[in-house]
């Protein structure tokens, strides 16, 4: 089915995948808007850009829409898109489950941002920290947006999660085993066991919060016997472990194009694989290291503080590993690796400002101050968002059949490089200068207005660097040259499919015998199957019931931000819609 | 090990020199955290010294090692097929080791740290209780029958323990030149202990967001010799004069505007929803650290509080100019 109504009816992982990205790249401009519009308002002392109540909303709408809006999304358009043809699977294991995960985000997503036009959006910050978003403090509809449109957003990675656990585990062609997985399969397996085990705590939290809000119950009240550090604790059992949730995939995008490029294989595979692992797992350890602050006392300190170094230790193991990747190679400086090392580069230094705050002494100077928010953005910007980009253009060719201009490639990438150092390094300087976070304003006797000028200046080179990148992208689908199934010369099974892939992925299943299968192909010049379908193949069909559920999930939310009425209505929807789903190919 | 520890410190003395001269001309603000000023802050500097030179270390390492290898193996014309190296076990424990050695030798002296800036409260110390509100801080001293707001008045040389809570939502009490910040919880009591090594004004403000005016929560801690602290604490601890003169009907004007019911002034007024005004006179800055106590800056206050602090509970009254002005003679009497 072609047009509007077969992407909106669509189970298929490419398209799904395709919305993803889009999606995600819309939003990236939005938080972007949000991020200049601060920017300017910090750009002087006592400045009357915004007024404080816009500023903190727009603080708590960009953390909030970058993260859940941006950063996530952009990494589930690569799951989607790669992961089955990444194992040699025609889909995913539960196609419509994984449109309605799709549309459930975009619900979610639709519903926060709705909060600006009825002029309430959240204004708590991203972290929503308790009793501020009790309704004492805050009163409007604000936080109501914000908890809604998270629930909704953590049912959306919960399904997908379950939904990539499962493919990947069952649905891998005859041959890939384990080890032989591609590196971006085996993060992306591990962020999904995160989000698993992340998205619990967060849900309890926000089903409290809800109850404090809504039904008048005292769990983050402490005249009620609540306690306020319950939210935190649940938040950052959540929290931290989302920092790896946005981070892993980029290093499994990363490792798929250094090899590739390098002409070598990934050094030291089995280590790359266990360090993500053991990443994931001491993820889960460390999430007090936001709250060194609070007063845990100087043993819970010590704990949290060695928990949060071990890590530096597997994080650095990768960066040798891919080090040695480039080692020896023969390397061709196209725009995937472009991008590629700048992850490199800019991670490097989100690691090691981590490394400072993770010593609880030190960071009681830096916790939230300009010097975490610089940072997060190392981390966020110079690592998630450089493994996007480097993957958008590695995998561009792939969805689109289309290649990048690689010149205007070259152009994005410096000028995004240069932004994002300009906008955030200074930032570093703002914090050691005693300037927390999160504030409208500063007065002028306090010396931070030149960093401030610089770093404002800085957002808007990124923010340029970014537009070429988005404007080359579009330009190629109208005038970039026809992109062969193999451009780069790639070792794993999707460049062994047309470009774009049929909507059956592969005529025949690969058995797969290496773990670099289309390389070993290529050497013992074996055939790469036939190009034709030897037979019929099944496809699920199109299925309109994942958007009618994410429908009646939106009207139920909206319902409780308005009248109970819509939440019976919505919930009607949601019910009818599962079971139409649950009997769909009865007929 | 030692190798590492030279090395970082070549490191330190390399590329620290341009960051110690950005510390000389570019870091020393009011609010600066690289200049310290208590024992508390002292720990942590010397600490964080010590982490960002091994950070310089690394960063050096890993970027040259990174640029190098991309120049060195770039593909041009002639360039060999390259060989297909799948690891090497040695070098993978030789780079599990190295951090594991650089990781210890951040995590010992951090774990001493951690202990030495959370040890008992030395005896002697003297105790300040510092709430939060949404935006200000009240300032109690109970051995002193102290009490004032925005302005925390400290005696160098003697160690004091800050004990933190809050009325309302977490703040987070952060006067970056003597240490770090601290939470102030509902619910929890936290402290702080520190002893100020050089006498001077130090601003500071709240680091944890706690609404519409988080920004406007600011504090002003003045550190003197105990001699002056005491002198000082003894003037506090006694009522006001009575007022005289266009002050005299300031006071009639805070009786009769409202004022009353929210401000205490010893012996003249008993609210206690607002910061106690009692030597107001006497206090460098007004409205929680935006303002300095100047005639014009109290009297734009006084019109108007919310215009500028966004959200503030002291609402716009209807004054008129001549109690305004009245008002303003009144409260700086109050020394």
């Amino acid at each position: 089915m072609s047009g509007v109504r077969g992407w909106l009816t669509t189970v298929d992982h490419k398209r799904i995948g395709i919305l993803y990205g889009i999606s995600g790249l819309v939003f990236l401009l939005v938080g972007g808007v949000e991020a200049i519009l601060m920017r300017l308002q910090l750009a002087r002392p006592a400045a009357g850009f915004v007024a404080a109540e816009t500023f903190n909303q727009l603080f708590t709408m960009h953390g909030t829409t970058m993260i859940f809006l941006a950063v996530m999304p952009l990494n589930a358009a690569f799951f989607n898109y790669l992961v089955p043809l990444m194992i040699g699977a025609r889909d995913v294991a539960f196609p419509r489950l994984n449109a309605l995960s799709y549309w459930i985000f975009l619900a979610g997503a639709l519903l926060l941002n709705a909060s600006w036009v009825v002029g309430a959006a959240p204004d708590t910050s991203w972290v929503g920290y308790a009793n501020l978003t009790s309704r004492q403090f805050s009163p409007g509809l604000n936080t109501d947006f914000w908890l809604l449109g998270l629930q909704i957003l953590g049912v959306s990675s919960l399904v997908a999660a379950v939904n990539f656990v499962v493919t990947i585990l069952n649905l891998r062609a005859p041959g890939m085993t384990y080890m032989r997985l591609p590196v971006f399969v085996w993060m992306t397996l591990i962020t999904q066991f995160l989000i698993l085990l992340a998205f619990p705590p967060i849900t309890v939290g926000l089903i409290f919060l809800m109850f404090d809000r809504f039904f008048g119950t005292g769990f983050y009240n402490p005249a009620a016997g609540g306690n306020t550090l319950l939210w935190q604790h649940l938040f950052w059992l959540f929290g931290h472990p989302e920092v790896y949730i946005l981070i892993l995939p980029a290093m499994g995008i990363v490792s798929e194009i250094l090899p590739t490029f390098a002409r070598k294989p990934l050094f030291g595979y089995p280590v790359v694989v266990y360090s993500g692992v053991l990443i994931g797992f001491f993820g889960f350890g460390v999430w007090s290291h936001h709250m060194f602050t609070t007063g845990l006392g100087p043993l819970p300190d010590s704990a949290f503080a060695l928990i949060t170094m071990l890590i530096a230790i597997p994080t650095g193991v990768k960066i040798f590993n891919w080090l040695a990747t480039l080692w020896g190679g023969r390397i061709r400086l196209q725009m995937p690796l472009w991008f590629a090392l700048g992850f490199i580069a800019m991670f490097v230094m989100g690691g090691l400002s981590g490394i400072m705050h993770a010593s609880p002494p030190v960071d009681m100077q830096q916790q939230d101050s300009y010097f975490v928010v610089a940072h997060l953005h190392y981390v966020l910007i110079g690592g998630a968002l450089f493994g996007i980009f480097a993957g958008l253009a590695y995998w561009w060719p792939k969805a689109t059949g289309r290649m990048l201009d690689e010149r205007l490639g070259r152009g994005s990438f410096w000028l995004i490089l240069a932004g994002f150092n300009v906008t955030f390094f200074p930032m570093h300087f703002l914090g050691l200068l005693g300037m927390p976070r999160r504030i409208y304003t500063y007065p002028a006797e306090v010396g931070w207005e030149f960093w401030n000028l610089v770093s404002t200046v800085g957002v808007f080179i990124l923010s340029a660097g970014i537009l070429v990148f988005l404007w080359s992208a579009a330009a190629s689908l109208r005038r970039g040259a026809e992109a062969p199934a193999d451009p780069w010369n790639g070792r794993t099974l999707e460049w062994f499919v047309p470009s774009p892939p049929p909507d059956y992925n592969f005529a025949e299943i690969p058995p797969v015998r290496h773990r670099d299968e289309l390389w070993a192909m290529k050497l013992e010049g074996r055939a790469p199957g036939a190009a034709q379908p030897a037979r019929e193949i099944h496809l699920p069909a199109p299925s309109v019931y994942p958007l009618v559920v994410a429908a009646g999930i939106l009207v139920a939310a909206s319902g409780a931000l308005s009248h109970p009425a819509l939440v019976g209505a919505g919930m009607l929807v949601v019910v009818v819609g599962v079971y139409r789903w649950a009997f769909e190919y009865r007929r | 090990m030692v190798l590492l520890s030279a090395m970082r410190r070549g490191a330190l003395l390399l590329l620290g020199l341009p960051l110690l001269l950005l510390a000389g001309c570019g870091l020393d603000g009011p609010q600066t955290t690289v200049l310290p000023r208590s024992d508390l802050g002292r720990t942590i500097h010397d600490l964080f010294m010590n982490i960002s030179g091994w950070a310089l270390l690394i960063f050096v390492a890993v970027e040259a090692l990174l640029i190098w290898v991309v120049v060195a193996f770039r593909d041009r014309p002639g360039r060999p097929e390259p060989r297909s190296v799948h690891g090497h076990l040695g070098l993978e424990i030789a780079w599990t080791l190295v951090p594991v050695a650089i990781v210890l030798s951040i995590a010992i002296p951090t774990v001493v740290a951690i202990f030495r800036t959370q040890a008992a409260v030395p005896a002697g110390a003297l105790r300040v209780e510092v709430t939060g509100h949404r935006w200000w801080w009240e300032v109690r001293y109970p051995e002193l029958g102290v009490v004032t707001a925005n302005e925390v008045h400290l005696p160098v040389g003697r160690p004091v323990d800050l004990t933190l809570k809050s009325a309302d939502v977490i703040h987070s009490f952060w006067v970056p030149p003597l240490g770090g910040k601290r939470d102030l919880i509902p619910g929890k009591v936290n402290n702080l202990t520190f002893t100020v090594e050089a006498p001077g004004e130090y601003p500071g403000q709240c680091a944890e967001f706690c609404g519409i005016s988080h920004a406007n929560m600011r504090l002003l801690v003045v550190a003197r010799p105990p001699g002056e602290f005491e002198a000082w604490a003894r003037r506090e601890a006694t009522g006001p004069r009575p007022p005289a003169g266009d002050a005299a009907r300031g006071l009639e004007a805070f009786l009769a505007g409202g004022c009353a019911a929210c401000h205490l002034i010893k012996g003249v007024t008993a609210g206690t929803v607002g910061p106690d005004l009692t030597h107001f006179g006497g206090r460098r800055t007004l409205a929680s650290g935006i303002l300095r106590n100047r005639p014009e800056d109290l009297a734009a206050w006084l019109r108007n509080p919310p215009a500028l602090k966004p959200g503030a509970l002291m609402p716009k009254l209807p004054l008129t100019d001549a109690q305004v002005s009245a008002l303003v003679a009144y409260l700086r009497s109050l020394e």
